[in-house]
């Protein structure tokens, strides 16, 4: 066992486990979004940034950091406030995050983030992409627009389901979650159709075709529980 | 066609076959030999490699060195930076649009030229420039390019 301080609170944590997940067992709230339980950690959206302070103060990601012996962790003060509504922001900024005109209005987790953090203005002016809606597959539809890049299900059907199906292509604000080699995702060779790239997803850029708004409730906890991580529960 | 196609890539790859690590340098191989990296290529690397598609895919796309179309005999990489802009490098890339029927990064339709801008060839002093294959040509006006243009022409 190793101690560290979170905010002050002496927490106890297992060789090996990170930052995010001894402050979790400690029932200290630290926000994540590219993080999901049951993948592997990315630290690729920044929103679970802590500040160590016997490291000069500095930023390292609580879901991507191994916890340390005498770390000294803050998880909560107005820098951290104010850089994690700036990513915020700047997530949406870069697309069209329309939050009334999207099917995952009421359960999107960026914009659960928003309310929590307090992001009641974008400062960055929106971009606006018009980016090509892949409607193709049978059950499932890909709105790029509304995409934070933040790869759940890209690891979801590489590390869960084994297809290998979903990556990225292309580069910066330029990304895209393609299928195979890029073309319709409704004609890929390898897509099981298994949907956990759904269910993974935060946003409303993955969802189920067919489904109104109220109906798009998604499960991510389920990556964990078909990884064993976390016993099913019943609903 | 298709056939010849890929069992030259395969044979292009075989000494990578098996080492997904190796992507890269398969990639460049393929690009070597037939300028750029079609789709069918793609997927004889993605096979022979043990990647898949979806991250051959991604390399393709995430580096601006790789093409998946082909490129014209002749490469004119046409100076878009600021020294080669303020003496009028636009003008010469609207006379190059005219010329070849295409816009940056579009290739010709006989196949000759690709035309590419790009940032500073490092020759500001002989503004505006253009590289076409690995020759520099500075102090360019629209006719100077066009002229340019002609003589790989009668090659």
């Amino acid at each position: 066992m190793i101690t560290l301080t979170i905010d002050g609170q002496r927490v106890e944590a297992e060789e090996g486990q990170t930052i995010l997940e001894a402050a979790k067992a400690a029932g200290i709230r630290i926000p994540t979004l590219c993080h999901l339980e049951g993948l592997s950690p990315r630290g690729s959206c920044r929103l679970c940034l802590v500040e160590v302070k016997n490291w000069n103060g500095k930023l390292v990601p609580a879901c991507a950091t191994p916890a340390q012996d005498g770390m000294e962790v803050v998880a909560s003060s107005e820098r951290l406030r104010n850089l994690r509504r700036m990513i915020l922001e700047l997530l949406f900024a870069e697309r069209n995050h329309i939050c009334a005109i999207c099917p995952s209005n009421g359960h999107c987790e960026l914009q659960d983030l928003a309310c929590e953090l307090g992001m009641d203005v974008v400062h960055f002016p929106y971009r606006f992409p018009g980016l090509k809606v892949d409607a193709s597959h049978q059950r499932f539809v890909y709105d790029p627009n509304r995409c934070v890049l933040c790869g759940r299900c890209v690891r979801a059907c590489s590390e869960v389901e084994g297809a290998m199906t979903l990556g990225f292509s292309g580069r910066g604000v330029y990304t895209l979650v393609e299928a195979d080699l890029g073309g319709p995702w409704g004609a890929s060779e390898t897509c099981t159709g298994c949907g956990k790239c759904v269910q993974a997803c935060p946003t409303g850029a993955l969802v189920e075709r067919g489904k109104a708004t109220a109906e798009q409730e998604k499960r991510p906890q389920l990556v964990a529980e078909v990884t064993e991580r976390r016993p099913r529960v019943q609903d | 066609m298709a056939v010849k196609l890929e069992s030259r890539v395969a044979e292009l790859v075989e000494p990578f076959a098996g080492r997904p690590s190796e992507l890269i340098q398969a990639l460049h191989r393929v690009q070597e030999e037939l300028g750029y990296i079609p789709e069918e290529a793609q997927r004889t690397v993605a096979a022979a490699l043990r990647v898949p598609l979806s991250q051959v895919h991604g390399v393709v796309t995430f580096y601006h060195f790789f093409r998946t179309e082909p490129v014209g005999r002749h490469i004119i990489r046409l100076c878009l930076g600021t020294a080669c802009y303020v003496r009028g490098a636009a003008r010469v890339l609207q006379a190059l649009r005219e010329e070849l029927g295409v816009d940056l990064g579009g290739t010709s339709a006989d196949g000759l030229f690709t035309l590419e801008g790009v940032r500073c060839l490092g020759a500001c002093g002989l503004a505006p420039v253009m590289m076409v294959d690995g020759e520099v040509y500075g102090r360019l006006t629209p006719r100077r390019a066009r002229e340019i243009l002609s003589r790989y022409r009668d090659e």
